[in-house]
C-alpha cells in the first residue's frame, strides 16, 4: 500500500496497463509536449501523443485504433469537452460492435474530469454521468477513492468496450491507500463504504465523502446510515443496492447532477419498481438545484448537495 | 499503360464495376419486386463504380477501407459474399452483420472493410485511427477513407485532415464529389465550389497533396490513388483525392413511415432543380457502359465476352436475391447479444 492522491492513482492505473500491454495508447491535448514527460519517456511517441484541440478527431481516431486492435486512452480533461464530440461518444463508439453483428470491438477509455465546483462557473462543472449511463454499449465509471481511481482505470483499459471514465475534480488531491503492484477493481460491484441498518444512502464521486460525513454526524444522533458507492453506474450493481433497501426500508440518493439529469433518478426508479413493498417511506433525492452552476462561491455552495442537506434528507426519511 | 492496368487488370476492374451496378440494380428492383423486404434507407453508388473500383484496385492484405452509409460497392470489390450482403440488406439471419446493421452499415472485417458510419463525416477520424495503428505496426499498410463532398463541410473532416497530415498517417482520403448533398448542390454549400475552385483545394490548408480526378474513368482513379498509396506506404503521409462522379440515382429511397411502399424517386437534378439536360448528360457519361466501350474498342474485351460477363454477373446477383429471400429472420434474442464484447 502507498499513500497517494486520487489524481496520481489514475496515472498509476494507466502506467500499470501501459507497462503490461504494448497495445495501450495514451493521447490528448497538452499531453506529453516535452520529451521528459513521464508517459512519453516510458512508452515513446508511437504510443503517447499530444493532439490539437480536436475532440471529434481524437475520439474518432481512438475508435479507429481500437478497431485495428489497440487500446487507446483519450485524455479529455473536462467531461464537457466530450459534448463537443458527442456523436463519437454516444453514436459511434458504442454502435460499431452491434451494427457489425459482433465482428469488431471498440476498447477505448475516455478519461475526463467532472463536477469542478471550485469557481469554474457554468461550463466546466457539470456532472454528466447520467448522459452516458443509458447508452447501450457504453460503460461508465465514477471512482470516489484513490484506490478505486487506479483499479477502475486498469479495468477500464482491459475492458473490451468503450468506457467513459469520469474522475471528480473535487477529489483530485484526496489522498488514500492505494495497493502497490497490479490492482484491478471489477465493474458492476458497488462498495458499501459504511455499514448501517437504519437508512440506505447512495452516492457517487465527491458526494461519497459528503455522505460519509453526514453519516458520522447522524451517528451522534443514534442514526445508523449505510452508505453505498456504486463505483460504476453502467453496469450498475442493483443487487447490492436492493439488498440494503431490504434491510433498511429507507433510501436517500445523493447526486451532484441536477435532478432530471442525475444517476440518482435512474436508481430511484429501479428501487421503486423492484422494492416498493420494502420501502417504509418515500425515496428522497438530494441533487443539485436545477440551475447552471454559478460562479460566486456562496451561490455555488448553495446549489450543490452538502453534508447538512444530506443529513436533513436522512432525518426526513426516518420520520 | 502501367503493368497494374494490364488487360487482365482492366477486365477485373470492369467486372467489379459491373458487379456493383448489377448488385445495386437488384437492391433497387427489390422495392418493386419484393415490397417491404428492404426497410429504412438505402443509398446507391451508381455512377461511382469506376471511382470505387479504381481506388480499391491497389488493395493488399492488411490494408483497410472505411466508408459511409453509401457502402454496397466497397465490400463487394474486396471479396464479400453478395449473398450475405443482400441478406443483410433484407434484415436476415445470414446477413453479413447478422441483420443488425442493414444497408447503411455493411462491415466485413475479414476483407479489411472495417465499418461505416451513417453520420456524415464521422467515419473519417476512424480511418485515421486505423492508419495510426498501421503506422505503429510499420508493415506498410494503408487505409482508404471514402466519403462524399458533403462530409468536407464537417468538423470531423477538417480536424482529421489536420492530424493525419501532422502525424503523416498512411491514409488516403477519397472524396467522391457527386455534386449533391441530398438536394443541396455543392456550389450552394461549399466555398471552394462557389469560387470555382476544385474541392481538392482544401488539402492545401492541411499541407497535403490534393488531386482532382475524373471519377468516371477508373484507370485515371487507379493512377492517382496508386500514387497516393505509394506515398502513404513510404511514410510520406496522406493525400486528399477529389473524385468527380455523378450520382445516377436519387440520394436514397423515399423516406416514409411504415405502410407506405418505398421506392427510388426521380433524381434531385430533375425533381428539385428541373435540370433534365444535366441528368441526361450524366447518363450518357455512365462510367459502366463507357468503360465497357473503351475495353471493347481497344480489343481488351470482345463484345461476346462482355455479354458473357453480364450474364454471369446477373446470375450471381439473382442467386444473392434468392438466397436472401430464403434466409430466415434472426432469432429475437440476437437483438440483445452484441451491445457489449
Amino acid at each position: 500500500m502507498s499513500q497517494m492522491p486520487y489524481i496520481a492513482a489514475i496515472d498509476a492505473g494507466i502506467h500499470q496497463e501501459m507497462r503490461r500491454d504494448a497495445n495501450v495508447l495514451y493521447f490528448g491535448q497538452n499531453l506529453a509536449t516535452t520529451e521528459n514527460h513521464h508517459f512519453l519517456a516510458a512508452y515513446g511517441s508511437d504510443r503517447v501523443r499530444v493532439t490539437p484541440i480536436s475532440e471529434t478527431a481524437e475520439i474518432g481516431i481512438a475508435i479507429g485504433a481500437a478497431l485495428a486492435g489497440f487500446r487507446p486512452v483519450v485524455e479529455l480533461y473536462m467531461a464537457e469537452f466530450m459534448l463537443v464530440a458527442m456523436d463519437q461518444v454516444v453514436n459511434e463508439a458504442p454502435r460499431f460492435r452491434y451494427m457489425s453483428g459482433g465482428q469488431v470491438k471498440v476498447p477505448i477509455v475516455l478519461k475526463a474530469g467532472y463536477g469542478f465546483t471550485a469557481g469554474w462557473a457554468g461550463q466546466h462543472t457539470g456532472s454528466l454521468a447520467a448522459l452516458f449511463m443509458g447508452v447501450p454499449g457504453l460503460k461508465v465509471v465514477v471512482p470516489s477513492t484513490a484506490a478505486d481511481a487506479k483499479g477502475l482505470m486498469a479495468t477500464a483499459i482491459r475492458d473490451d468496450n468503450p468506457v467513459v471514465y469520469l474522475h471528480n475534480y473535487m477529489l483530485t488531491l484526496e489522498h488514500g491507500e492505494v495497493p502497490d503492484g497490479e490492482h484491478l477493481v471489477p465493474f458492476g460491484k458497488a462498495e458499501i463504504r459504511r455499514a448501517g441498518a437504519d437508512v440506505t444512502v447512495i452516492a457517487t464521486g465527491w458526494m461519497v465523502p459528503r455522505a460519509l460525513a453526514a453519516a458520522e454526524q447522524l451517528a451522534k444522533e443514534g442514526i445508523n446510515a449505510e452508505v453505498i458507492d456504486p463505483r460504476t453506474v453502467a453496469p450498475l450493481d442493483l443487487d447490492t443496492i436492493l439488498k440494503s433497501v431490504d434491510k433498511t426500508g429507507r433510501v436517500v440518493l445523493v447526486d451532484q447532477a441536477t435532478r432530471h439529469a442525475s444517476v440518482s433518478g435512474m436508481i430511484a426508479a429501479d428501487i421503486a419498481e423492484h422494492r416498493f413493498k420494502s420501502l417504509k417511506a418515500p425515496i428522497v433525492q438530494v441533487t443539485a438545484a436545477d440551475t447552471t452552476i454559478p460562479y460566486s462561491e456562496p451561490l455555488e455552495a448553495y446549489v450543490i448537495p452538502d453534508e447538512a442537506r444530506i443529513a436533513a434528507a436522512v432525518r426526513k426519511v426516518l420520520k | 499503360m502501367s503493368q497494374s492496368t494490364n488487360p487482365e487488370r482492366q477486365i477485373w476492374i470492369y467486372t467489379q464495376m459491373l458487379r456493383i451496378r448489377t448488385f445495386e440494380e437488384r437492391v433497387k428492383r427489390a422495392f418493386t419486386e419484393h415490397p417491404g423486404v428492404i426497410r429504412g434507407h438505402t443509398h446507391l453508388a451508381d455512377g461511382a463504380e469506376g471511382s470505387i473500383v479504381g481506388s480499391l484496385s491497389h488493395f493488399r492484405e492488411g490494408d483497410a477501407a472505411l466508408a459511409t452509409y453509401r457502402c454496397h460497392g466497397y465490400p463487394l470489390v474486396l471479396g464479400s459474399d453478395p449473398k450475405a450482403m443482400m441478406a443483410e440488406i433484407f434484415g436476415r439471419a445470414d446477413g453479413l452483420c447478422k441483420g443488425l446493421g442493414g444497408s447503411m452499415h455493411l462491415t466485413d472485417v475479414k476483407r479489411g472493410f472495417l465499418g461505416t458510419s451513417g453520420i456524415v463525416g464521422a467515419g473519417i477520424p476512424h480511418a485515421a485511427g486505423v492508419a495510426w495503428a498501421a503506422q505503429i505496426r510499420k508493415k506498410g499498410h494503408v487505409v482508404l477513407s471514402f466519403f462524399g463532398d458533403g462530409a468536407a463541410k464537417q468538423g470531423a473532416f477538417h480536424e482529421t485532415l489536420n492530424i493525419a497530415s501532422l502525424w503523416k498517417l498512411p491514409v488516403i482520403f477519397v472524396m467522391e464529389n457527386n455534386g449533391y448533398n441530398v438536394v443541396t448542390t455543392t456550389v450552394q454549400e461549399d466555398a471552394n465550389a462557389a469560387a470555382g475552385e476544385p474541392l481538392a483545394t482544401k488539402a492545401k490548408a492541411y499541407a497535403m497533396p490534393g488531386v482532382t480526378v475524373d471519377g468516371n474513368d477508373p484507370l485515371a482513379v487507379h493512377a492517382v490513388v496508386g500514387e497516393a498509396i505509394e506515398r502513404a506506404r513510404a511514410g510520406k503521409g496522406p493525400t486528399l483525392i477529389e473524385s468527380k462522379v455523378y450520382r445516377l440515382s436519387a440520394h436514397g429511397n423515399i423516406i416514409a413511415p411504415p405502410g407506405v411502399p418505398l421506392h427510388y424517386p426521380e433524381h434531385e437534378a430533375i425533381a428539385t432543380f428541373g435540370k433534365r439536360e444535366e441528368y441526361e448528360a450524366a447518363l450518357r457519361g455512365d462510367p459502366v457502359p463507357r468503360f465497357r466501350g473503351i475495353l471493347v474498342k481497344s480489343g481488351v474485351l470482345s463484345a461476346a465476352k462482355a455479354d458473357e460477363l453480364t450474364a454471369r454477373i446477373e446470375n450471381e446477383m439473382q442467386e444473392a436475391v434468392s438466397f436472401a429471400l430464403k434466409s430466415p429472420f434472426p432469432k429475437l434474442e440476437s437483438a440483445l447479444e452484441y451491445n457489449y464484447a
